[in-house]
């Protein structure tokens, strides 16, 4: 698992968001189209993809790409 | 692990009813364009029936459960035992399966009771009433299930009122010693009690002139404590979580894979959701119908609409191996693997 494949999954999720447009930094609440529905989108991803358990909890306690990844990562090992 | 078999009950049938009123998500007003689109493509909400006020989820049973019997061609009253499942009673008492005892010509010899259980409901009732035919002998049974889910739910309140829609449904039973065995797992976490909830109008908080004033909760979010609140990310955590493990767990208890099953008949509370469960559970799309494009999250009614909407045709001139997953407030989630053989099966009526 690296960023780029995991930034990859997030943009696809995306309709509306052009590729390589999101980075490691990039809060994903600012992101035009964000809405709680996409809470539920990413948690769905990670589960299909990674059989990791994130929480509404723990999405409302980071903001960027990168503290998404961290998380996923962690909860790998 | 509340696991266990039931014999010599068969299903003969499963009727359906719904409000005449269709209501569309393209309509809803309290959501953009955009927000629409991904509501419907999430959810998998696109219609919904609304019961017009003042009718009840019994209104919508007793009409399910009259077709149903005719084209049984049951007497009433040879009917022993009827049980409502619901969370949207007539009255906060007596209880509904009393009334439409009656209401239904059935005699005063038969048992009716009501079971407050929602999204699980089905699946429980199904146990329940099974149960006790099994045990006691008594012969034919109406187990209702359903919710008017709209009457709760607050209009200006983004976060419920799209997804449910309104419906009773209606399964006929009867004892028989050459039924396929029903197997059943049952389980409860009333730890996440307040995922779903109706926070006053009960013994706890009971309801003052506060408990109608409408708050906003968050921008598109207005509700009073009488209306149903849902924390959608923790029922959904739950669900992709628990749901797939007791389904695995129930496989290999049955010692049952996917490729034994006709059908899996899911609660139908959100495509995402649903579809995380499929994948996880290794179904094919193909084994897993719908009915929540239609007619929303219709709670305890969601199985049987389901499989009146979709596998009519199928279920009344074959032999069907089913495994069903009923899951949500309370929370309670429940397994059950069931034969639908030839059975009766009248099209969705409108109300």
């Amino acid at each position: 698992m690296d960023i780029n494949t995991f930034i990859e999954k997030l943009e696809v999720e995306f309709e509306e968001l052009e590729q390589g447009t999101l980075k490691p930094d990039t809060n994903f609440r600012n992101i035009d189209e964000w809405s709680s529905m996409y809470a539920l989108i990413i948690i769905a991803l990670i589960d299909t993809e990674y059989e990791v358990v994130v929480t509404g909890e723990d999405l409302s306690k980071i903001e960027t790409v990168q503290e998404l990844y961290d998380l996923v990562k962690l909860r790998l090992n | 692990m509340a696991f266990s078999a039931i014999h010599n009950v068969a299903i003969r049938g499963i009727s359906a009813a719904v409000p005449k009123t269709i209501e569309s998500n393209w309509e809803y007003p309290f959501l953009s364009e955009s927000e629409k689109k991904l509501l419907i493509k999430t959810t998998g909400v696109e219609f919904r029936r609304r019961a017009e006020k003042g009718m009840a989820t019994s209104d919508l049973c007793y009409e399910a459960a009259k077709k149903l019997i005719d084209e049984l061609g049951w007497s009433p009253s040879e009917i022993d035992a009827l049980i409502f499942v619901s969370q949207s009673s007539d009255y906060y008492l007596p209880a509904t399966a009393i009334i439409l005892q009656d209401r239904l010509g059935l005699p005063t010899s038969c048992m009716a009771l009501d079971v407050g259980l929602g999204c699980s409901g089905y699946v429980y009732g199904l146990s329940v009433l099974s149960s006790i035919l099994s045990a006691t002998g008594l012969k034919k049974a109406l187990l209702m299930a359903g919710d008017v889910s709209s009457a709760t739910c607050s209009f200006e309140d983004k976060s419920t009122y799209p997804l449910f829609g309104d419906a009773g449904t209606v399964t006929a039973l009867e004892f028989d010693d050459s039924a396929q065995s029903m197997t059943f797992e049952l389980n409860s976490d009333g730890s996440g009690y307040e995922a779903i909830i109706i926070p006053h109008g009960g013994v706890r908080n009971l309801a003052t002139k506060a408990s109608f004033d409408k708050k906003e909760i968050s921008p598109g979010i207005q509700r009073a404590d009488l209306n149903l609140a849902l924390n959608g990310l923790d029922v959904f955590n739950f669900s992709v979580t628990k749901v797939p493990k007791s389904i695995n767990a129930f496989l290999a208890k049955t010692n049952t894979s996917p490729d034994n099953y006709d059908y899996f008949l899911m609660h139908q509370a959100n495509l995402l959701m649903n579809e995380t469960i499929r994948k996880k559970t290794k179904f094919d799309k193909e084994q897993v119908p719908y009915s929540i494009q239609q007619y929303g999250n219709t709670s305890s009614a969601s199985i049987p609409l389901t499989i009146v909407a979709e596998l009519r045709d199928r279920t009344k001139e074959e032999r069907l191996n089913v495994l069903m997953a009923g899951f949500g407030v309370g929370l309670s989630w429940g397994i059950a693997s069931v034969e639908l053989a030839h059975i009766k099966c009248p099209k969705i009526i409108e109300v």
